[in-house]
Protein backbone atom coordinates (compact mmCIF):
# COMPACT_ATOMS: atom_id res chain seq x y z
CA UNK A 1 0.00 0.00 0.00
CA UNK A 2 1.41 3.39 -0.98
CA UNK A 3 2.10 5.88 1.89
CA UNK A 4 -0.18 8.60 1.72
CA UNK A 5 1.48 11.28 2.47
CA UNK A 6 5.63 11.12 2.27
CA UNK A 7 7.98 13.38 4.21
CA UNK A 8 8.58 14.73 0.51
CA UNK A 9 5.60 16.02 -0.21
CA UNK A 10 4.69 17.29 3.75
CA UNK A 11 8.13 19.21 3.78
CA UNK A 12 7.03 20.55 0.15
CA UNK A 13 4.31 22.39 1.36
CA UNK A 14 5.45 23.75 4.67
CA UNK A 15 8.36 25.31 2.62
CA UNK A 16 5.39 27.29 1.43
CA UNK A 17 3.23 27.63 4.79
CA UNK A 18 1.16 25.43 4.05
CA UNK A 19 0.57 22.13 6.68
CA UNK A 20 -0.50 19.05 5.12
CA UNK A 21 -1.87 15.84 7.20
CA UNK A 22 -4.13 13.19 6.54
CA UNK A 23 -7.90 13.36 6.96
CA UNK A 24 -9.71 9.62 8.02
CA UNK A 25 -12.48 9.37 5.92
CA UNK A 26 -13.80 6.46 8.68
CA UNK A 27 -13.64 8.42 11.44
CA UNK A 28 -12.89 11.93 11.01
CA UNK A 29 -9.67 12.53 12.81
CA UNK A 30 -6.47 14.89 11.36
CA UNK A 31 -3.40 12.88 11.56
CA UNK A 32 -0.11 15.38 11.57
CA UNK A 33 2.49 14.39 10.85
CA UNK A 34 1.54 12.25 8.37
CA UNK A 35 1.48 8.41 8.98
CA UNK A 36 0.56 5.04 7.54
CA UNK A 37 -2.55 4.84 9.51
CA UNK A 38 -4.75 7.23 11.36
CA UNK A 39 -3.89 8.53 14.70
CA UNK A 40 -6.80 8.08 16.20
CA UNK A 41 -8.59 4.85 14.98
CA UNK A 42 -5.87 2.90 12.88
CA UNK A 43 -8.01 2.97 9.85
CA UNK A 44 -6.07 3.04 6.14
CA UNK A 45 -8.44 5.24 4.10
CA UNK A 46 -7.22 8.20 4.78
CA UNK A 47 -7.46 11.72 2.41
CA UNK A 48 -4.82 14.56 2.14
CA UNK A 49 -6.30 17.78 4.25
CA UNK A 50 -4.57 21.02 4.61
CA UNK A 51 -4.44 22.31 7.93
CA UNK A 52 -5.27 25.88 9.39
CA UNK A 53 -1.84 26.20 11.26
CA UNK A 54 -3.62 28.15 13.89
CA UNK A 55 -3.60 26.54 17.33
CA UNK A 56 -2.14 27.07 20.48
CA UNK A 57 0.90 25.98 22.92
CA UNK A 58 0.80 23.42 25.14
CA UNK A 59 4.54 23.70 26.38
CA UNK A 60 7.52 25.04 25.67
CA UNK A 61 11.17 25.71 26.72
CA UNK A 62 13.95 28.22 25.83
CA UNK A 63 17.01 25.98 24.12
CA UNK A 64 20.41 26.98 25.51
CA UNK A 65 22.71 23.94 24.49
CA UNK A 66 22.49 23.27 20.57
CA UNK A 67 23.61 20.44 18.65
CA UNK A 68 27.01 20.18 16.64
CA UNK A 69 26.63 22.52 13.68
CA UNK A 70 23.26 24.58 14.96
CA UNK A 71 25.22 26.22 17.91
CA UNK A 72 24.45 29.78 16.12
CA UNK A 73 20.84 29.29 17.10
CA UNK A 74 20.94 29.45 20.19
CA UNK A 75 18.87 30.83 22.19
CA UNK A 76 15.79 29.02 20.48
CA UNK A 77 11.76 28.82 21.77
CA UNK A 78 11.02 24.73 21.77
CA UNK A 79 7.28 24.17 21.82
CA UNK A 80 4.32 21.85 21.77
CA UNK A 81 1.64 22.75 19.66
CA UNK A 82 -2.44 21.49 19.40
CA UNK A 83 -3.67 22.36 15.94
CA UNK A 84 -7.67 23.31 16.16
CA UNK A 85 -7.72 19.76 14.28
CA UNK A 86 -6.54 18.05 16.94
CA UNK A 87 -2.74 16.72 16.20
CA UNK A 88 -0.25 17.56 18.29
CA UNK A 89 3.01 18.99 16.50
CA UNK A 90 6.83 19.83 17.72
CA UNK A 91 8.21 23.55 16.48
CA UNK A 92 9.86 26.41 17.18
CA UNK A 93 8.07 30.31 18.48
CA UNK A 94 9.42 33.32 16.37
CA UNK A 95 8.83 36.80 16.91
CA UNK A 96 9.39 36.80 20.67
CA UNK A 97 12.21 37.46 23.25
CA UNK A 98 12.46 34.45 24.93
CA UNK A 99 13.11 35.88 27.42
CA UNK A 100 9.87 36.59 28.09
CA UNK A 101 8.31 33.54 28.07
CA UNK A 102 6.78 32.50 31.33
CA UNK A 103 4.48 29.02 32.24
CA UNK A 104 1.16 31.87 31.51
CA UNK A 105 2.06 31.78 27.67
CA UNK A 106 0.72 28.33 27.53
CA UNK A 107 -2.29 28.18 26.31
CA UNK A 108 -2.44 31.08 23.88
CA UNK A 109 -2.89 30.76 20.10
CA UNK A 110 -0.20 30.69 17.38
CA UNK A 111 -0.36 30.67 13.43
CA UNK A 112 2.52 28.70 11.44
CA UNK A 113 4.88 29.65 9.47
CA UNK A 114 8.15 27.52 8.93
CA UNK A 115 11.93 28.22 9.37
CA UNK A 116 14.45 25.39 7.29
CA UNK A 117 17.48 23.24 8.64
CA UNK A 118 19.85 23.34 5.88
CA UNK A 119 21.01 19.92 6.63
CA UNK A 120 23.90 18.80 7.80
CA UNK A 121 26.34 15.27 7.47
CA UNK A 122 23.54 13.66 8.53
CA UNK A 123 20.53 14.78 7.37
CA UNK A 124 19.13 16.21 4.50
CA UNK A 125 17.65 19.75 4.50
CA UNK A 126 14.29 19.70 5.79
CA UNK A 127 11.63 22.52 7.01
CA UNK A 128 10.00 23.06 10.50
CA UNK A 129 7.50 24.50 11.97
CA UNK A 130 7.74 27.60 13.13
CA UNK A 131 5.17 29.45 15.19
CA UNK A 132 4.01 33.13 15.96
CA UNK A 133 1.86 34.24 18.69
CA UNK A 134 -1.33 35.80 16.87
CA UNK B 1 8.00 -19.89 29.55
CA UNK B 2 10.72 -21.64 31.57
CA UNK B 3 11.70 -19.51 34.75
CA UNK B 4 15.24 -17.59 33.78
CA UNK B 5 18.15 -16.41 35.92
CA UNK B 6 21.02 -13.88 35.94
CA UNK B 7 23.95 -15.54 37.18
CA UNK B 8 26.55 -13.60 36.53
CA UNK B 9 26.94 -9.35 36.49
CA UNK B 10 29.82 -6.87 35.41
CA UNK B 11 30.32 -3.56 35.05
CA UNK B 12 33.34 -1.34 34.13
CA UNK B 13 33.92 1.92 36.04
CA UNK B 14 31.61 4.77 34.16
CA UNK B 15 33.58 7.43 32.93
CA UNK B 16 34.13 10.48 30.76
CA UNK B 17 36.26 10.26 27.99
CA UNK B 18 38.68 7.72 27.99
CA UNK B 19 40.72 5.59 26.18
CA UNK B 20 39.49 1.81 26.01
CA UNK B 21 37.11 0.80 22.74
CA UNK B 22 33.49 -0.10 22.95
CA UNK B 23 34.84 -3.54 22.25
CA UNK B 24 37.29 -3.39 25.26
CA UNK B 25 34.77 -2.07 27.58
CA UNK B 26 32.34 -4.56 26.81
CA UNK B 27 34.60 -7.45 27.49
CA UNK B 28 35.77 -6.42 30.71
CA UNK B 29 32.20 -6.32 32.36
CA UNK B 30 31.42 -9.40 30.22
CA UNK B 31 34.23 -11.54 31.23
CA UNK B 32 33.35 -10.45 35.44
CA UNK B 33 30.14 -11.14 34.41
CA UNK B 34 31.26 -14.82 33.27
CA UNK B 35 33.66 -15.23 35.87
CA UNK B 36 30.81 -14.93 38.61
CA UNK B 37 28.43 -17.11 36.33
CA UNK B 38 31.06 -19.67 36.37
CA UNK B 39 31.03 -20.20 32.63
CA UNK B 40 34.08 -20.44 30.49
CA UNK B 41 33.94 -18.17 26.51
CA UNK B 42 33.17 -21.97 25.26
CA UNK B 43 29.53 -22.25 26.98
CA UNK B 44 27.85 -19.13 26.06
CA UNK B 45 25.27 -19.57 23.27
CA UNK B 46 24.50 -16.53 22.21
CA UNK B 47 25.01 -12.11 22.78
CA UNK B 48 22.85 -9.99 22.91
CA UNK B 49 24.78 -6.62 22.89
CA UNK B 50 22.80 -2.89 22.89
CA UNK B 51 24.99 -0.99 21.05
CA UNK B 52 24.08 2.57 20.24
CA UNK B 53 26.57 5.22 18.86
CA UNK B 54 30.32 3.40 18.24
CA UNK B 55 29.43 3.84 14.09
CA UNK B 56 29.68 7.63 15.56
CA UNK B 57 31.95 7.81 18.25
CA UNK B 58 34.66 4.80 16.91
CA UNK B 59 33.25 4.33 12.98
CA UNK B 60 32.41 1.04 13.97
CA UNK B 61 29.29 -0.76 13.37
CA UNK B 62 29.00 -4.90 13.69
CA UNK B 63 30.50 -4.18 17.09
CA UNK B 64 29.13 -7.32 18.58
CA UNK B 65 31.21 -9.35 16.47
CA UNK B 66 34.02 -7.87 17.35
CA UNK B 67 32.91 -8.09 21.12
CA UNK B 68 31.71 -12.14 20.55
CA UNK B 69 35.52 -12.76 18.89
CA UNK B 70 36.97 -10.66 21.49
CA UNK B 71 35.84 -12.74 24.03
CA UNK B 72 36.38 -16.25 22.12
CA UNK B 73 32.60 -17.02 22.12
CA UNK B 74 32.43 -19.77 20.11
CA UNK B 75 31.30 -17.79 16.54
CA UNK B 76 27.91 -17.63 18.24
CA UNK B 77 25.37 -15.98 16.87
CA UNK B 78 25.53 -11.99 18.23
CA UNK B 79 23.05 -9.59 17.57
CA UNK B 80 23.56 -5.78 18.39
CA UNK B 81 20.26 -4.46 20.32
CA UNK B 82 20.06 -0.77 19.72
CA UNK B 83 16.97 1.21 21.62
CA UNK B 84 18.64 4.33 22.11
CA UNK B 85 19.59 4.63 25.47
CA UNK B 86 17.16 1.42 26.58
CA UNK B 87 19.33 -0.79 24.52
CA UNK B 88 20.69 -3.21 26.82
CA UNK B 89 17.80 -3.71 28.87
CA UNK B 90 16.44 -4.07 24.95
CA UNK B 91 19.10 -6.96 24.86
CA UNK B 92 18.36 -8.70 28.37
CA UNK B 93 14.99 -8.79 27.99
CA UNK B 94 15.10 -10.16 24.52
CA UNK B 95 18.00 -13.07 26.43
CA UNK B 96 15.34 -14.05 28.78
CA UNK B 97 12.97 -14.58 25.94
CA UNK B 98 14.94 -16.67 24.08
CA UNK B 99 16.11 -18.55 27.24
CA UNK B 100 12.36 -18.86 28.37
CA UNK B 101 11.15 -19.93 24.99
CA UNK B 102 14.04 -22.88 25.27
CA UNK B 103 15.78 -22.13 22.41
CA UNK B 104 19.32 -21.46 24.53
CA UNK B 105 20.46 -22.32 27.90
CA UNK B 106 23.52 -19.57 28.69
CA UNK B 107 23.13 -15.67 27.15
CA UNK B 108 25.50 -13.32 27.62
CA UNK B 109 23.99 -10.08 27.25
CA UNK B 110 24.75 -6.09 27.94
CA UNK B 111 25.82 -3.46 26.29
CA UNK B 112 28.40 -0.77 25.51
CA UNK B 113 29.07 3.02 24.53
CA UNK B 114 32.07 5.73 23.85
CA UNK B 115 29.83 8.46 24.03
CA UNK B 116 32.19 10.72 25.42
CA UNK B 117 34.58 10.38 23.44
CA UNK B 118 32.62 12.18 20.74
CA UNK B 119 32.58 15.55 22.99
CA UNK B 120 29.56 17.65 23.76
CA UNK B 121 28.43 19.19 20.11
CA UNK B 122 28.62 16.00 18.33
CA UNK B 123 27.16 14.05 21.52
CA UNK B 124 24.03 16.40 21.17
CA UNK B 125 23.73 15.96 17.82
CA UNK B 126 23.87 12.38 17.83
CA UNK B 127 21.88 11.90 20.98
CA UNK B 128 18.92 13.94 18.80
CA UNK B 129 18.85 10.57 16.42
CA UNK B 130 16.69 9.71 18.84
CA UNK B 131 13.88 11.95 17.84
CA UNK B 132 11.93 12.14 14.43
CA UNK B 133 14.75 13.32 12.32
CA UNK B 134 12.31 14.45 9.76
CA UNK B 135 9.62 15.98 11.63
CA UNK B 136 11.07 16.64 15.01
CA UNK B 137 14.76 17.58 14.12
CA UNK B 138 14.15 20.07 11.59
CA UNK B 139 12.80 22.71 14.08
CA UNK B 140 15.72 21.83 16.46
CA UNK B 141 14.34 18.99 18.91
CA UNK B 142 17.02 17.85 21.53
CA UNK B 143 16.27 15.46 24.51
CA UNK B 144 17.07 17.99 27.53
CA UNK B 145 14.28 20.51 25.17
CA UNK B 146 11.95 17.57 24.94
CA UNK B 147 12.21 17.07 28.86
CA UNK B 148 12.23 20.80 29.92
CA UNK B 149 8.67 20.56 27.66
CA UNK B 150 7.36 18.00 30.10
CA UNK B 151 8.43 19.21 32.99
CA UNK B 152 6.16 22.67 31.92
CA UNK B 153 3.40 20.86 31.00
CA UNK B 154 3.40 18.55 34.18
CA UNK B 155 3.29 21.73 36.37
CA UNK B 156 0.16 23.33 33.95
CA UNK B 157 -1.34 19.94 33.37
CA UNK B 158 -1.62 19.20 37.57
CA UNK B 159 -1.49 22.56 38.53
CA UNK B 160 1.73 22.29 40.75
CA UNK B 161 3.96 25.42 41.06
CA UNK B 162 7.05 25.24 38.68
CA UNK B 163 9.00 26.07 42.32
CA UNK B 164 7.84 23.13 43.37
CA UNK B 165 8.66 20.85 40.76
CA UNK B 166 12.10 22.84 40.69
CA UNK B 167 12.60 21.80 44.20
CA UNK B 168 11.65 18.53 44.06
CA UNK B 169 14.26 18.10 40.93
CA UNK B 170 16.56 19.47 42.95
CA UNK B 171 16.48 16.64 45.37
CA UNK B 172 16.41 14.71 42.87
CA UNK B 173 19.84 15.32 42.12
CA UNK B 174 21.17 16.00 45.01
CA UNK B 175 20.01 12.13 46.05
CA UNK B 176 21.74 11.45 42.84
CA UNK B 177 25.08 12.74 43.48
CA UNK B 178 25.42 12.10 47.13
CA UNK B 179 24.33 8.29 46.80
CA UNK B 180 26.37 8.02 43.40
CA UNK B 181 29.49 9.23 45.52
CA UNK B 182 29.43 6.15 47.67
CA UNK B 183 29.19 4.02 44.09
CA UNK B 184 33.01 2.89 43.47
CA UNK B 185 31.88 2.46 39.41
CA UNK B 186 30.48 5.80 39.28
CA UNK B 187 31.39 8.35 37.17
CA UNK B 188 30.44 11.75 39.10
CA UNK B 189 32.08 11.78 43.15
CA UNK B 190 30.76 14.82 43.96
CA UNK B 191 28.02 16.30 47.12
CA UNK B 192 25.94 18.87 45.88
CA UNK B 193 23.20 20.93 47.33
CA UNK B 194 20.09 22.19 46.04
CA UNK B 195 21.09 25.55 45.79
CA UNK B 196 23.70 24.53 43.27
CA UNK B 197 21.47 22.67 41.44
CA UNK B 198 18.93 26.28 40.72
CA UNK B 199 22.16 28.36 40.66
CA UNK B 200 23.70 25.83 37.60
CA UNK B 201 24.07 27.15 33.90
CA UNK B 202 20.18 26.60 32.55
CA UNK B 203 20.39 24.11 29.60
CA UNK B 204 16.42 24.00 29.00
CA UNK B 205 14.28 26.17 31.41
CA UNK B 206 13.43 25.13 34.30
CA UNK B 207 16.31 22.34 33.55
CA UNK B 208 19.91 23.29 35.12
CA UNK B 209 22.95 21.38 34.14
CA UNK B 210 22.87 19.63 37.66
CA UNK B 211 19.46 18.04 36.18
CA UNK B 212 21.19 16.42 33.23
CA UNK B 213 22.82 13.48 33.11
CA UNK B 214 26.74 13.32 31.87
CA UNK B 215 27.83 11.74 28.23
CA UNK B 216 30.07 8.76 29.62
CA UNK B 217 31.90 5.80 28.30
CA UNK B 218 31.25 2.26 29.42
CA UNK B 219 30.60 -1.35 29.49
CA UNK B 220 28.06 -3.57 31.25
CA UNK B 221 27.02 -7.34 31.22
CA UNK B 222 25.14 -10.59 32.79
CA UNK B 223 24.51 -13.74 32.54
CA UNK B 224 21.61 -15.06 31.66
CA UNK B 225 20.69 -18.83 32.08
CA UNK B 226 17.44 -21.38 32.35
CA UNK B 227 16.79 -21.86 35.77
CA UNK B 228 18.23 -25.76 35.19
CA UNK B 229 21.88 -24.10 34.94
CA UNK B 230 21.24 -21.80 37.27
CA UNK B 231 20.90 -24.59 40.07
CA UNK B 232 23.45 -25.98 38.90
CA UNK B 233 26.11 -22.97 38.57
CA UNK B 234 25.17 -20.86 41.04
CA UNK B 235 23.96 -20.50 44.91
CA UNK B 236 22.32 -16.71 43.81
CA UNK B 237 20.17 -17.16 41.14
CA UNK B 238 18.67 -13.57 40.42
CA UNK B 239 15.47 -14.43 39.05
CA UNK B 240 13.54 -12.39 36.01
CA UNK B 241 9.85 -12.39 36.80
CA UNK B 242 8.50 -10.91 34.25
CA UNK B 243 9.46 -7.58 31.62
CA UNK B 244 7.76 -5.50 29.52
CA UNK B 245 8.64 -3.18 26.55
CA UNK B 246 6.89 -0.34 24.72
CA UNK B 247 7.00 1.80 21.67
CA UNK B 248 6.81 5.03 20.78
CA UNK B 249 6.41 7.61 17.61
CA UNK B 250 6.95 11.66 17.78
CA UNK B 251 6.37 13.29 21.02
CA UNK B 252 3.40 14.58 19.91
CA UNK B 253 1.67 11.10 19.20
CA UNK B 254 2.12 10.63 22.68
CA UNK B 255 -0.56 13.50 23.40
CA UNK B 256 -2.84 11.34 25.17
CA UNK B 257 -0.38 10.54 27.34
CA UNK B 258 1.97 13.82 28.23
CA UNK B 259 3.47 14.40 29.77
CA UNK B 260 4.29 10.70 30.94
CA UNK B 261 5.77 8.51 28.32
CA UNK B 262 3.15 6.41 26.42
CA UNK B 263 5.99 3.50 25.92
CA UNK B 264 6.12 2.91 29.83
CA UNK B 265 2.20 2.73 30.23
CA UNK B 266 2.29 -0.04 28.29
CA UNK B 267 5.67 -1.61 29.56
CA UNK B 268 5.13 -1.47 33.14
CA UNK B 269 1.91 -3.25 33.17
CA UNK B 270 3.26 -5.81 31.33
CA UNK B 271 6.05 -6.33 33.41
CA UNK B 272 4.04 -6.64 36.70
CA UNK B 273 1.64 -8.89 34.81
CA UNK B 274 4.16 -11.16 33.53
CA UNK B 275 5.45 -10.91 37.28
CA UNK B 276 2.10 -11.26 38.62
CA UNK B 277 3.46 -8.78 41.41
CA UNK B 278 1.98 -4.38 42.21
CA UNK B 279 4.07 -1.91 42.78
CA UNK B 280 3.86 -1.71 46.62
CA UNK B 281 5.66 -5.47 46.24
CA UNK B 282 9.15 -4.02 44.51
CA UNK B 283 11.34 -2.77 47.61
CA UNK B 284 14.37 -1.32 45.15
CA UNK B 285 14.36 0.25 41.60
CA UNK B 286 17.25 1.55 39.13
CA UNK B 287 15.28 3.98 37.17
CA UNK B 288 16.03 6.26 34.00
CA UNK B 289 16.74 9.67 35.32
CA UNK B 290 18.41 10.71 32.33
CA UNK B 291 16.75 14.54 33.45
CA UNK B 292 15.74 15.32 37.16
CA UNK B 293 11.86 15.76 35.81
CA UNK B 294 12.28 12.10 34.28
CA UNK B 295 12.37 10.41 37.55
CA UNK B 296 8.93 12.58 38.27
CA UNK B 297 7.55 11.35 35.80
CA UNK B 298 8.46 7.71 36.02
CA UNK B 299 7.90 7.21 39.62
CA UNK B 300 4.17 8.16 38.99
CA UNK B 301 3.85 5.65 35.65
CA UNK B 302 5.70 2.67 37.84
CA UNK B 303 2.98 2.83 39.88
CA UNK B 304 4.56 4.13 42.89
CA UNK B 305 2.97 7.34 43.40
CA UNK B 306 -0.20 9.00 41.89
CA UNK B 307 0.25 10.87 39.01
CA UNK B 308 0.55 14.90 39.82
CA UNK B 309 1.79 14.38 42.94
CA UNK B 310 4.91 12.75 43.38
CA UNK B 311 6.55 15.92 44.66
CA UNK B 312 5.90 16.24 47.77
CA UNK B 313 6.79 12.42 48.62
CA UNK B 314 10.36 13.22 46.91
CA UNK B 315 10.87 16.24 48.54
CA UNK B 316 9.56 13.79 52.43
CA UNK B 317 12.55 11.66 51.01
CA UNK B 318 10.69 8.94 50.28
CA UNK B 319 12.46 7.92 47.25
CA UNK B 320 16.28 7.72 48.80
CA UNK B 321 17.92 4.82 50.93
CA UNK B 322 15.72 3.89 53.84
CA UNK B 323 12.87 5.57 52.39
CA UNK B 324 9.58 3.87 51.44
CA UNK B 325 10.70 3.23 47.42
CA UNK B 326 14.69 3.55 47.13
CA UNK B 327 15.31 4.71 43.64
CA UNK B 328 18.79 4.15 42.13
CA UNK B 329 20.88 3.44 45.12
CA UNK B 330 23.79 3.53 42.34
CA UNK B 331 23.47 7.41 42.15
CA UNK B 332 21.34 6.29 38.45
CA UNK B 333 22.52 7.87 34.94
CA UNK B 334 22.72 11.10 37.25
CA UNK B 335 25.65 10.26 39.05
CA UNK B 336 26.83 7.04 38.35
CA UNK B 337 26.81 8.08 34.38
CA UNK B 338 24.75 6.72 31.41
CA UNK B 339 26.79 5.17 28.92
CA UNK B 340 23.70 4.95 26.75
CA UNK B 341 23.90 1.44 25.02
CA UNK B 342 25.32 -0.26 28.62
CA UNK B 343 22.77 1.25 30.85
CA UNK B 344 20.03 -1.12 31.28
CA UNK B 345 22.81 -3.69 32.37
CA UNK B 346 24.11 -1.11 34.73
CA UNK B 347 20.42 -0.98 36.17
CA UNK B 348 20.74 -5.45 36.60
CA UNK B 349 24.04 -5.38 38.12
CA UNK B 350 23.30 -2.57 40.97
CA UNK B 351 20.12 -4.71 41.71
CA UNK B 352 22.02 -8.04 41.59
CA UNK B 353 24.09 -5.69 44.08
CA UNK B 354 21.91 -4.88 46.44
CA UNK B 355 20.28 -8.52 46.79
CA UNK B 356 23.77 -9.85 47.57
CA UNK B 357 24.03 -6.85 50.54
CA UNK B 358 27.40 -5.55 48.79
CA UNK B 359 26.36 -1.82 48.58
CA UNK B 360 27.55 -0.57 52.33
CA UNK B 361 26.42 2.67 52.97
CA UNK B 362 24.29 3.20 50.13
CA UNK B 363 22.45 -0.30 50.57
CA UNK B 364 18.66 -1.02 50.44
CA UNK B 365 17.88 -3.39 53.60
CA UNK B 366 14.47 -4.80 52.47
CA UNK B 367 16.43 -5.93 49.25
CA UNK B 368 18.62 -8.36 51.22
CA UNK B 369 15.75 -10.77 52.33
CA UNK B 370 15.06 -14.36 50.45
CA UNK B 371 12.84 -13.24 47.38
CA UNK B 372 12.92 -9.54 47.41
CA UNK B 373 11.94 -7.59 44.28
CA UNK B 374 13.82 -5.29 42.33
CA UNK B 375 12.72 -3.24 39.23
CA UNK B 376 14.42 -1.34 36.61
CA UNK B 377 13.12 1.16 34.34
CA UNK B 378 14.96 2.01 30.93
CA UNK B 379 13.72 5.06 28.62
CA UNK B 380 15.14 4.86 25.05
CA UNK B 381 15.02 8.61 23.22
CA UNK B 382 11.67 10.69 23.45
CA UNK B 383 10.04 6.56 24.28
CA UNK B 384 10.97 5.22 21.45
CA UNK B 385 11.68 2.23 23.79
CA UNK B 386 10.96 1.91 27.11
CA UNK B 387 11.75 -1.43 29.09
CA UNK B 388 10.81 -2.60 32.95
CA UNK B 389 12.25 -6.14 34.07
CA UNK B 390 11.35 -7.17 37.60
CA UNK B 391 13.96 -9.29 39.16
CA UNK B 392 13.92 -11.60 42.44
CA UNK B 393 16.01 -12.34 44.92
CA UNK B 394 16.77 -16.47 44.46
CA UNK B 395 18.65 -17.29 47.55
Amino acid sequence: MEYPLTWKEYDKALRKNKLLGLKCKSCGAVTCPPKMTCDNCTGTDLEVTELTGKGKLVTYTVMQIAPEGRENETPYIMALVELDEGPWIFGRIGGVDPGKMTIESIGKKLRLSHSVFYGDKFSESAAGPLFYFE
Amino acid sequence: MRKVAVIGAGMTKFSAAQEKTAVELFAEAAMDAMNEANVKPKDIQCLCLGQVLADFSEGQCTTQGFCADSLGLPNVPATRYEGCCASASVAIRDAAVWVGAGIYDIILAGGTETAAKMGTPLATRTFAMGSDAHYEYPAGVTFPGVFAMLANLYCVKYGVPVEKVIDAMAAIAVKAHHLGNLNPHGQLHKEITPDMVKNAFVVAHPLTLYNCCPFSDGGAAVVVVSEEIAKKLSDKPMWILGSGQGSGGTIGSQKKYLPHIAAREFSAKEAYSMAGVSPKDICVAEVHDCFSIAEIILQEQLGFFEKGKSCDAVLKGETTVGGKIPLNPSGGLKSKGHPIGATGAAQAYEIYDQFKGNCGPRQVEPATKKGALGLTDTLGGNGGAVVNIIYQKGW
